[in-house]
């Protein structure tokens, strides 16, 4: 049956994980949900409290997906207190996906918290066409580090490494993502960088790997009111991070003055990243 | 490409200016294919980008005074793929912020809309954007989900005089008056903004509605009333343009659910001077500007007209 995407679908919560002490994944069934391509997102409808663009997660059962979700504001914390049984709106998939450009044959992946959610979703196209591939997870702390155990398992089929970095070197290597993936990248030759996460990270990883004439593709996360084209919320430059996103490559991510710098808040005023 | 096929290229382009080029309450538009307000309407970079996809003008989010968040989400829910529904709260960056947005624009004909509660807050909204590079103003006076600065405004004609006037006597350029569907007659409204010094109307705004989720039971939108657009609304954009251009006499833009060069064409002979785009943007993307212009140009060829001026209002004389 053709769904229309655009319209709002009612999903049950069926499993909750908890991933830290601030993250849960919600799990629910729907079929265009777990179909969505790495880097597509929903829109999701917290009845009487909020809607909020979120990245389609990865679930292991069939006609189903998730969403991850770290407790902030009124709307995540919201979403993060609903328990198994409650109900969610969601609308989409919408946006673009990450490519895996045809000759690649090593890639890495770079994501911090959250961000990490469109790269298990692409992490598994990698895995069933065995390219190798080096993902770096960044956190500021052990107990924030999460999905390092499903990434090993979304990749088990391909050669790997899963590295992570933590702030304060509580655990795995100490220091940020950037530091870890600038050591590889002199000694090990990588295809395309993948990125999702803080923008300053993604932006310092793209004048990285600019440097090293490695493309790069990121996945953009703005504030949204619509996820269809029409607020502007999202705008980047000339670019709608819904519609012509959340994908973006090193071209048109460095022809964008804003990026890693200023976003528009709920009112459309440019704001600096602190 | 051999010269001559680039002189020929510019021959057809020069040419398609000049057939769709319209001209109507002091404004001088390439074609008549308008961003309606509410969409997109907060980036110099956008407009840029909207421009170069043939926007004929661009019509701003309603700027106010200050700075407003608007309403929680749900702001927007798609009902189809043809209407909206939408309380968004007139949420803009201020005139303030968005007269720095626009200050280096040179050629881009952007219209700027206001709103406000009062005639006090006009000249000051005018006195912001007046100096700038801009063709005009439209004041929104109909907005359906916002209490005290929309529709309870247009439904009082003698606000709507007051405000128009006080507008007025601030800026020589051209006054467009969104004017919406609410307990007073559109007619009475469009007459009254006319007496007031009005160079125009745009018919209509969005329409209060709302939409309940079934399984849950609770209207979706955080402010459960908003504003329907789209598809649904044409026919009635179509009566007000008709209506107002008739027994008025006023130059119209119309706005409601115009979606492709037949509805831009069917506006137009009702006696709209331009149409404005909105809820197809997000149904078909930003090259509907192109394509209903394409359209409106296969359909003036047909009909042997030389300009898309000559069919405004060819239905009145039925």
């Amino acid at each position: 049956m053709h769904t229309n995407i655009n319209r709002l679908r009612i999903v049950k919560i069926e499993k909750i994980v908890e991933e830290t002490p601030t993250v849960r994944t919600f799990a629910f069934k729907d079929v265009a949900s777990s179909n969505a391509g790495a880097g597509q997102f929903l829109m999701v409808w917290i009845p009487q409290a909020e809607e909020l663009p979120m990245s389609v997660m990865i679930w292991h059962e069939k006609f189903y997906a998730a969403v991850t979700v770290r407790k902030k504001g009124y709307g995540s914390t919201s979403l993060y207190n609903k328990r198994v049984g409650e109900s969610l709106g969601v609308r989409g998939p919408y946006g673009n996906s990450f490519e895996i450009p045809k000759n690649a044959r090593k890639v890495m992946l770079v994501g911090g918290g959250t961000g990490l959610v469109p790269l298990l979703r692409l992490a598994i196209h990698l895995n069933s066409t065995r390219i190798d591939t080096t993902l770096i997870i960044g956190a500021k702390t052990h107990s924030e580090v999460f999905f390092e155990k499903l990434a090993v398992k979304c990749l088990e089929d391909t050669n790997h490494q899963v590295v992570v970095t933590t702030e304060d070197g509580s655990y795995g290597i100490k220091g940020q993502t950037t530091e870890a993936m600038l050591k590889l990248i002199g000694t090990e030759r990588f295809d395309t960088i993948y990125t999702c996460g803080p923008e300053g990270m993604m932006k310092k990883i793209l004048d990285l790997a600019s440097a090293s004439l490695i493309p790069v593709q990121a996945s953009l996360e703005r504030y949204m009111k619509c996820g269809i084209g029409i607020c502007a919320s999202c705008c980047i430059g000339d670019k709608l991070v819904c519609k012509d996103g959340t994908v973006f490559d090193s071209e048109t991510l460095s022809s964008l003055s804003e990026f890693g710098l200023e976003y528009r808040d709920k009112s459309g005023r440019k704001c600096k990243y602190l | 490409m051999f010269a001559e096929d680039a002189l020929e290229l510019r021959r057809e382009q020069s040419a398609e200016r000049n057939t769709l080029s319209v001209n109507f309450g002091g404004m001088c538009l390439r074609n008549p294919t308008i961003l309606a307000s509410g969409f997109l309407g907060i980036s110099m970079d956008l407009f840029r980008r909207l421009y170069k996809l043939n926007a004929g003008a661009i019509v701003s989010k309603s700027i106010s005074c200050s700075p407003i968040e608007g309403y929680r989400n749900p702001t927007i829910v798609s009902l189809d793929y043809s209407s909206y529904l939408n309380a968004v709260g007139l949420a803009n960056p201020g005139a303030d912020a968005f007269s720095e947005e626009i200050r280096e624009n040179d050629n881009l004909p952007i219209m700027v809309s206001l709103v406000g509660s009062s005639e006090k807050e006009f000249p000051i909204l005018v006195k912001k954007f007046d100096r700038l590079n801009i063709i005009g103003y439209e004041i929104n006076l109909s907005c359906p989900h916002v209490a005290k600065m929309g529709i309870e405004v247009g439904d009082d004609p003698e606000l709507v005089y007051r405000i128009v006037k006080a507008t007025r006597l601030h800026t020589t350029k051209p006054i467009f008056v969104k004017v919406g569907v609410g307990n007073t007659d559109v007619l009475s409204v469009a007459s009254v903004a006319k007496d007031a010094g009005a160079d125009g109307i745009t018919a209509i705004n969005t329409l209060r509605a709302m939409a309940i989720d079934i399984d849950t039971g609770i209207p979706v939108l955080a402010n459960k009333i908003g504003g329907l657009s789209g598809k649904p609304i044409k026919p009635l954009a179509i009566r007000c343009v008709y209506e107002i251009t008739k027994k008025v006499g006023i130059p119209v833009m119309a706005c409601g659910g115009i979606f492709d060069w037949e509805d831009a064409v069917e506006a137009m002979l009702a006696g709209a001077s331009a149409v404005q785009l909105g809820s197809v943007l997000a149904t078909e993307g930003l090259s509907s500007f192109h394509a209903i212009c394409t359209g409106i140009q296969a359909y003036l060829k047909r009909k042997n007209a030389k300009n898309v001026m000559e069919i405004i209002g060819l239905a009145h004389k039925y």
